[in-house]
């Protein structure tokens, strides 16, 4: 899932400015399960809002309404209406959603609520990994189902390097070497022979260093007459 | 000035609210300014519920649930503790004194901590006054 967190109250006042009618809109997807930007922190991010405007003498008007998902025309296209009534929308959708918002609905202002961090997993209630960088062109396979261009610090191919130190990453203590995990991982599978090919350079095209990615399924467009 | 003041108290109703009605049967004096709450479990206190008690005027909240390691549910009051400190550090955010929310741990057979507690947050919610958010801001400044 995408993993986000919230901004913190000031900046969010900062960016909602002077607006006096403001809409939250939460997503129902990535940043609910995440706790940073469901309907649940919709409502409570109107609240904090509606109170703080109110103790500073100035009172908003602040409204929350949550979509399934902010990132797909459809579900915004159910919200035109509250859209079209406030004079800025405060998303809790990833940046995803704030851009889509923005992209649907081209007269209104839109201002991030959250801070999109990364793609990853709860390891436990409460506390989110990173564990994939969306490289577009997964290595998986090579690596026994550890992603060493996400986890390691270095995104080295062939690792672990000099920095790696009892299981730990030189970059930071806590951050477990992803090279360590990946060669106990193997060791544990019998299959440490994965590791004896050398890795050529990574073509990084396919990632963020080609520009902005697009896929276009010709199967699954809209059918035009031909 | 105490005599206005409202504090929301959601009380756990295998401790805290039994507590409250043990004080009754006592006959405890406590303060009136409590208005009692009743949930199934400390756990299912959520930052939207205390927020909105206060956005509504509540001057403070006391959410009272069981003894550590006594939970019903085995672990509702831990739950609730967190998400009090939670909203202590949105409600200083927002401009709000902190401490106008407490999170307090109590069996039913302490009908007399109840009314000690009731006594402690009504004190301190004293101290910081009225919930301004229910006060014009004209009438708050001097």
């Amino acid at each position: 899932m995408i993993v986000a967190e919230q901004k913190s109250l000031d900046e969010i006042k900062q960016l909602v400015g002077r607006a006096q009618k403001v809409l939250v809109v939460g997503c129902g997807t990535c940043v609910t399960v995440c706790f940073a930007g469901g309907a649940r922190e919709a409502a409570i991010v109107a609240a904090e809002l509606r109170m703080a405007s109110k103790l500073e003498g100035a009172p908003k008007e602040v409204t929350d309404v949550t979509v399934q998902r902010q990132c797909e025309w459809e579900y915004l296209d159910q919200i035109a209406e509250q859209v079209g009534q406030v004079d800025v929308v405060l998303s809790l959708g990833c940046g995803v959603g704030v851009q889509a918002i923005a992209e649907h609905f081209p007269n209104t202002w839109v201002v991030p609520g959250l801070n999109t961090k990364f793609m990853g997993l709860p390891t436990e209630q409460g506390v989110w990994e990173e564990r994939c960088a969306g490289c577009g062109d997964c290595l998986l396979g090579l690596t026994g189902g550890i992603c060493p261009i996400a986890r390691c610090s270095k995104s080295l191919l062939n690792g672990p390097c000099g920095g790696s130190l009892n299981g730990h990453c030189e970059v930071n203590e806590e951050i477990p070497c992803a090279w360590q995990l990946i060669y106990d991982r193997l060791k544990s599978m019998g299959k440490l022979e994965v590791l004896m090919d050398i890795q050529p350079p990574k073509n990084w095209c396919t990632a963020r260093d080609g520009g902005p990615r697009k896929i276009v399924r010709e199967d699954l467009r809209l059918a035009t007459e031909e | 000035m105490s005599q206005d003041l409202q504090i929301v108290a959601y009380c756990c109703e295998h401790c805290a609210y039994a507590a409250a009605d043990l004080a009754g049967g006592l006959r405890l004096q406590y303060p009136p300014n409590v208005r009692v709450v009743l949930l199934p479990c400390t756990g299912k206190v959520d930052p939207l519920l205390i927020l909105h008690a206060l956005e509504e005027g509540a001057d403070g909240v006391m959410v009272a649930g069981c003894l550590p390691g006594n939970c019903h549910y085995l672990k509702g009051n831990f739950s609730a503790r967190r998400r009090v400190a939670y909203v202590q550090q949105l409600l200083k955010q927002i401009g709000l004194e902190a401490e106008r929310v407490e999170m307090f741990h109590l069996s039913s057979a302490m009908g007399s901590r109840f009314a000690e507690i009731a006594k402690e947050m009504t004190e301190r919610v004293a101290a910081v006054g009225p919930n301004p958010l229910r006060i014009p801001r004209k009438e708050r400044e001097p």
